[in-house]
């Protein structure tokens, strides 16, 4: 599909479907967040429960290892605070304005 | 080719038999329950390869079909009167996901108050819907209309509803010939559906959130999709009278070529109308019929042609549009005529709420109506309700 411009009626694909995959990666839903997540890389034992625990795709992951928080897609929803393990607390959620 | 006594739930439960879908999924309603009781049987009897699923409501039962026909099966469901209405809402959904869901349906009124017999308030409650509406006069067109209207919905992608009167129909044994059923298999064919969310190889997204920037631009190429249904209804139409003998057209018309006066109705009460047409024939009156029998898309062209060669045409509603100006028939029909030069007097009948019997005086009673308006040359009574008490 193409998403550079707007499609006209006749250019859509039959079906109100999208006829592809990942195509969310291209949407940012990221704006309307009113608390943020702070990770804090020296705390954090890479248990990866915040990121399987994650309902979109915002906890960046390379070589098994978290690498930070795709604020791109984070909605502040902060279950990945809620999960990291008390002793490691290496997620702390803060007011978006701050 | 071999002739049976069927009614037409059996008849159309007899045609999904034949149609053998992937899937049906229904919940019982009077009059309609028969049509998936019976098919149910086949199902239990190992004479369909059919997953039939047993839902707790018309909207469920719905819901399966539109789950069903994604993931790229073949369709079918039955409902009457309050299921339809309890489907409203899923009847879109399948329309604007271009799923050819069919219905087997029969037209019944809807409460309140509650009532089990015909009008057809529950099928014209549902135009804009999105789906194709054929309206068939007995048993036979109610089995042959649905082996036609599957074969035109997976054509075009849009769903279909074939109705038939509640009880008058639907309870009534008729004489009719079905076909072997390898000839509807061969008539139907494989259905190969656009899309299909078993389809691994290429991940979709079915009915995803569409906002301001592209839900008008999805609704525009459905309604140009279904621009395309008379065509391909006409075509398939054709095709099934060379293997039956049978032709269905869009809009039928009975003894107008010379008629000055003309009723336009449709269902049973249009076979009906044709014993009347007769006798008046036999006295040397000039009335003719017009029955339309598929209702969405509007055949405007046809049915133009047909009414604007008469004087008077009087339209026979059984529901009525609660817009203190009749019923949605004759609505639609005046909206189409308005740009015509030649155009006849229109006068509107709205009749048989709830199941009243329409007698063939009735029937008379209106023709003799509409050649006086003929020769009075204007109107003087545009809505009459025919056949309650209390109304001249």
């Amino acid at each position: 599909m193409k998403f550079d411009k707007l499609m006209t009626w006749k250019e859509l694909p039959a079906g109100c479907l999208i006829d592809e995959p990942s195509t969310s990666l291209r949407f940012k839903t990221g704006d309307w967040r009113s608390m943020r997540p702070l990770w804090n890389s020296e705390k954090c034992i890479h248990c990866l429960f915040c990121w399987i625990n994650c309902p979109d795709s915002a906890i960046k992951v390379e070589n098994e290892k978290i690498t930070g928080i795709d604020y791109n897609y984070c909605k502040g929803c902060g279950i990945c605070a809620e999960v990291c393990p008390p002793k490691a607390s290496a997620i702390e959620m803060i007011r978006e304005e701050k | 080719m071999k002739t049976v006594a069927k009614t037409g739930n059996e008849a159309m439960a007899f045609a999904m038999k034949q149609i053998n879908p992937d899937v049906v999924a229904a919940y019982p309603i009077t009059p309609a329950t028969e049509v998936v009781q019976i098919f149910s049987q086949y199902v239990a009897d190992g004479e369909v390869d059919t997953e039939f699923v047993a839902v707790e409501s018309e909207h469920s039962a719905l819901s399966a079909c539109v789950g069903a026909s994604i993931a790229g099966g073949r369709v079918m469901t039955s409902t009457s009167s309050q299921g339809l209405a309890l489907m409203h809402e899923i009847l879109y959904i399948a329309a604007g996901n271009r799923l050819p869901i069919v219905i087997a349906l029969v037209n019944r009124s809807l409460s309140a108050p509650i009532n089990i017999h015909c009008d057809h308030s529950d099928t014209m409650g549902s135009r804009e819907a999105g789906w194709m509406q054929l309206y068939c006069a007995n048993s036979q067109e109610a089995y042959d209309s649905l082996i036609i209207a599957l074969k035109v919905a997976e054509q075009t992608a849009v769903p279909a509803i074939v109705s038939t009167d509640a009880f008058i129909i639907s309870h009534a044994m008729e004489r009719l010939e079905v076909l072997e059923d390898s000839d509807v298999q061969n008539f139907i064919g494989e259905y190969e559906p656009r899309f299909s969310a078993l389809d691994l190889e290429n991940p979709k997204t079915y009915g995803p959130l569409d906002l301001q920037d592209y839900f008008f631009e999805h609704k525009r190429a459905q309604i140009d999709d279904f621009s395309k249904v008379l065509e391909t209804y006409e075509k398939v139409a054709k095709e099934y009278a060379e293997l039956s003998g049978r032709y269905y057209p869009a809009l039928e018309e009975y003894k107008t070529e010379d008629a000055d006066v003309a009723i336009f109705t449709a269902g049973s009460t249009a076979d009906t109308a044709k014993e009347v047409v007769d006798e008046l024939r036999e006295q040397g009156r000039k009335v003719g019929l017009v029955r339309m029998r598929m209702w969405r898309p509007l055949p405007v062209e046809q049915i133009k042609k047909a009414l604007t060669k008469f004087k008077a045409v009087a339209v026979m509603d059984r529901s009525d549009t609660m817009a203190d100006f009749g019923g949605p028939v004759f609505l639609e029909t005046r909206g189409m005529l308005y740009d015509s030069e030649e155009k006849p007097l229109i006068t509107d009948y709205v009749y048989g709420l709830g199941g009243r019997n329409i007698k063939l005086t009735d029937i008379a009673r209106v023709y003799d109506d509409i050649e006086q308006v003929t020769k009075a040359g204007k109107i003087e009574k545009l809505i009459t309700y025919l056949g309650v008490r209390g109304e001249e």
